[in-house]
């Protein structure tokens, strides 16, 4: 997975970029299958390796599917990350270890959950249970932060296509073939 | 401390710290969106791992089994996913409209382009 993440970087033909990103999505819903995420790997595969896929397709035919070379050096950026990444693995040295059943994730809410869940709402899935009965308000903004996208998406892409049409009328009146701006 | 306990930290980091690199470093607009993606499931990393519990199941209550995985980053991350998508279509309707202004989505090209511009303007006032 490292590998795709890294051949991201690197390649320049954004088709074998998208395609890529794929692969990784797919990778990444297994590792979460694995780590017992069902519900989460099923939307991975589906969202991330589908939709995303998709669009991402869609706005490389929109929008040229070539990348050009770099001009910067990209020794800054370089600096900057392995930085970050030192401060943040300094960060995770204190962290609890991998699996560890006193971990304060472990210790909060969840045993109640799956204590108390199933009783209370009948739902022998946890995460439905709490996605939908404890937690109802998150899925809320989630569909206001959706809803709120897709207008935006198609405020921007209606935008569009009048004033195409309006500009290539004046030009054609003004003679000169190409729009300026 | 032990660094096998600490290796899906450092996997998670890694892949932020990829993700994170094509974000400033790349000028392409698409290719950062892609970026802003692998940081976002690299997130998502963070969120699940430490909520399994070696020897546990997915938390889908049935007989015989007294080990369950967190279920609450899960709850958490499914919302995550959604929403990110989300961002992602309006990323690239951004990225459209862009290329359709600009003729162009390479970042330099743009500010170089909004940069003539605005010496133009100066010239004429």
């Amino acid at each position: 997975m490292g590998a795709a993440a890294i051949g991201i970087a690197r390649q320049r033909n954004l088709f074998g970029v998208v395609l890529l990103s794929g692969i990784y999505s797919f990778l990444m819903a297994t590792l979460l299958v694995v780590l017992d995420a069902v519900d989460v790997a099923m939307t991975e595969a589906a969202v991330g390796a589908g939709i995303s896929t998709v669009l991402l397709l869609g706005a490389i035919y929109l929008a040229g599917s070539t990348e050009s070379k770099p001009i910067h050096k990209p020794w800054l950026p370089l600096f900057v990350v392995a930085v970050t990444g030192g401060v943040l693995v300094y960060g995770t040295l204190g962290l609890p270890a991998f699996s560890d059943p006193q971990a304060p994730i472990h210790q909060h809410v969840a045993p109640q959950y799956l204590k108390e869940g199933p009783e209370k709402t009948g739902v022998p899935n946890v995460v439905t249970e709490v996605l939908a009965s404890y937690r109802g308000f998150d899925t809320l903004g989630e569909t206001t932060v959706v809803f709120t996208a897709g207008i935006g998406v198609i405020a921007l892409l209606r935008r569009g296509k009048p004033r195409k049409r309006f500009k290539s009328r004046d030009s054609a009146k003004a003679g000169d073939g190409g729009g300026a701006s | 401390m032990n660094l096998a306990s600490h290796y899906t930290y450092f996997v998670t980091i890694l892949l932020l710290m990829v993700g994170l690199f094509i974000v400033i470093a790349r000028s392409n607009l698409i290719k950062k969106l892609v970026g802003l993606g692998l940081f976002q499931t690299a997130v998502y990393l963070l969120y699940i791992a430490p909520g399994k519990l070696i020897g546990g199941v997915a938390p889908i209550i049935g007989e015989g089994f007294d080990v369950y995985s967190n279920p609450l980053p899960h709850v958490l991350i499914l919302t995550a996913i959604v929403v990110g998508v989300a961002t992602l279509a309006l990323g690239l309707a951004l990225v459209v409209r862009i290329k359709e202004a600009y003729g162009s989505i390479e970042e330099e090209e743009i500010l170089e382009r909004d940069a003539a511009d605005e010496l133009n303007a100066t010239d004429r006032a």
